[in-house]
């Protein structure tokens, strides 16, 4: 199951990547990015799967004495929970710029915003 | 259609180093190092029953610290990129129209429930699936339930920014308490550890949770709030 | 039992991935791209259920796919006369 979970998450950020270089409209361009971003943390959660064991919390079914031989690994699902939080924190501010830069121009074309052109 | 060729091949290109990364993987058999070193440890040292918890709150808790100071530093970007003018901001409050009734009654109704979920989210983060940031994010959803049924009322940012430097300030606090009364920064045990699995166990978890849930819903709301008082282009 | 959760698994991987194609090919309205931006995220998080993380499925569920559906709707709601660039 963690190598169909991980085969996907590649996938994902392929199509993501693909859709943000191809893309002309900058609101697209974003929505991309941040479908390319679920595909990482699919990714980074999948590496933390083994198989025949459960989730990491202590409880009735789990007791803490043998939890080393029923648990998988919690660390990546730490990170993920950042790297979620900071993903949508860029989005809201490469939506910020974006309402900026249409406030200049009137147009969302990446190809007429030249100003940083040689 | 040069560039759409050159996207392609750089495409394949990355999709041959994903495809060698995804043959070569085999899933581990044993916990690694770390891991094991988590799972025996959390319930005698931190006493909680949550072990994502555990590790966010104590084992890594300098890095919830970087990451709650990103999203400060985004909430702050944000109003700074969005900054209007009074004048304009009063002209644009006044172009709208009020809700209706069906949407309003709803929101009287649903948004105590909402804020009720998301401090039961966090308050029990200890000990099931949850914690600050799925509570923080509830409340912001509350309060942007407010925001959509009632775009006239004015939304005091000054209560937002109250909330949220008071909560990144007992976050800090509480950090350098734990250097001072116990092990290190963030240390949880200078509250009594109790037993696994009760409501006031795990030392001082679910003050800081609520705090870190505190802290990232006003910093979300802050956010939500500066991007409605924008006008349409 | 093993079988079904594989089962669910392949599903929940292929509506992903069209999904994913829906929100980046530029032919339709903006508003269906982020919908089905929206639908992948919703999709992630019951894929990280079945991989034993539940504390990720609620964050990602809460924040990656409703807070930032929502942004998206809200700027595209502002930008109007950019949607057809």
């Amino acid at each position: 199951m963690a190598d169909i979970a991980i085969a996907t998450g590649f996938i994902v950020i392929l199509i993501g990547l693909y859709g943000a270089l191809t893309n002309r409209n900058i609101l697209r361009m974003i929505v991309a990015f941040a479908v390319a971003n679920t595909g990482v943390n699919l990714v980074l959660v999948g590496i933390g799967h083994m198989a025949g064991r459960t989730a990491p919390i202590l409880d009735s079914a789990v007791p803490a004495a043998n939890a080393a031989k029923r648990i998988i690994d919690p660390v990546p699902q730490a990170l993920v929970l950042t790297a979620i939080v900071i993903g949508v924190g860029v989005t809201a501010l490469m939506l910020a710029y974006a309402y900026r830069l249409y406030e200049t121009k009137r147009t969302l074309d990446i190809s007429k915003h030249t100003e940083l052109k040689w | 259609m040069i560039r759409r060729f050159t996207v392609l091949v750089l495409l394949a290109g990355l999709g041959v180093v994903f495809f060698s990364l995804w043959n070569g993987y085999t899933p581990d058999s044993e916990l690694n190092y770390t891991a094991s070193y988590y799972a025996n440890q959390t319930a005698k040292d931190v006493g909680a029953a949550n072990i994502v918890t555990a590790i966010i709150v104590t084992y890594r808790g300098l890095d919830t610290l970087g990451e709650v100071t990103v999203l400060f530093l985004t909430a702050a970007i944000v109003g700074l990129v969005l900054h209007r003018d009074k004048r304009s901001e009063e002209e644009t409050l006044r172009a709208l129209s009020p809700s209706g009734e069906l949407l309003m009654t709803g929101t009287r109704l649903l948004v105590p429930l909402i804020l009720l979920l998301g401090i039961y989210v966090f308050v029990n983060g200890h000990l099931t699936p949850g914690g600050g940031f799925q509570g923080g994010a509830i409340l912001a959803s509350g309060v942007l339930m407010l925001l959509l049924s009632d775009p006239l009322r004015l939304m005091s940012s000054r209560l937002i920014a109250i909330v949220e430097s008071t909560s990144g300030l007992i976050f800090v606090g509480l950090g350098i308490l734990g250097v001072v009364l116990a092990g290190g920064f963030l240390d949880n045990r200078i509250l009594p550890t109790g037993t696994l699995g009760a409501m006031f166990s795990a030392g001082a978890i679910p003050i800081i949770y609520s705090v870190v849930g505190l802290k990232v819903g006003a910093e979300f709301s802050s956010m939500l709030v500066n991007l409605s008082k924008t006008e349409n282009l | 039992m093993s079988d079904l959760m594989i089962g669910m698994s392949l599903l929940l991987s292929g509506a992903m991935i069209v999904a994913a194609i829906m929100a980046t090919r530029g032919k339709r309205s903006l508003g269906i791209s982020i919908l089905a931006a929206g639908l992948v995220g919703l999709l992630a998080s019951v894929q990280f259920l079945l991989l034993d993380a539940p504390d990720v499925a609620m964050t990602e569920a809460a924040i990656g796919s409703g807070l930032t559906t929502f942004l998206f709707f809200f700027m595209l709601r502002r930008l109007q006369g950019g949607e057809h660039d």
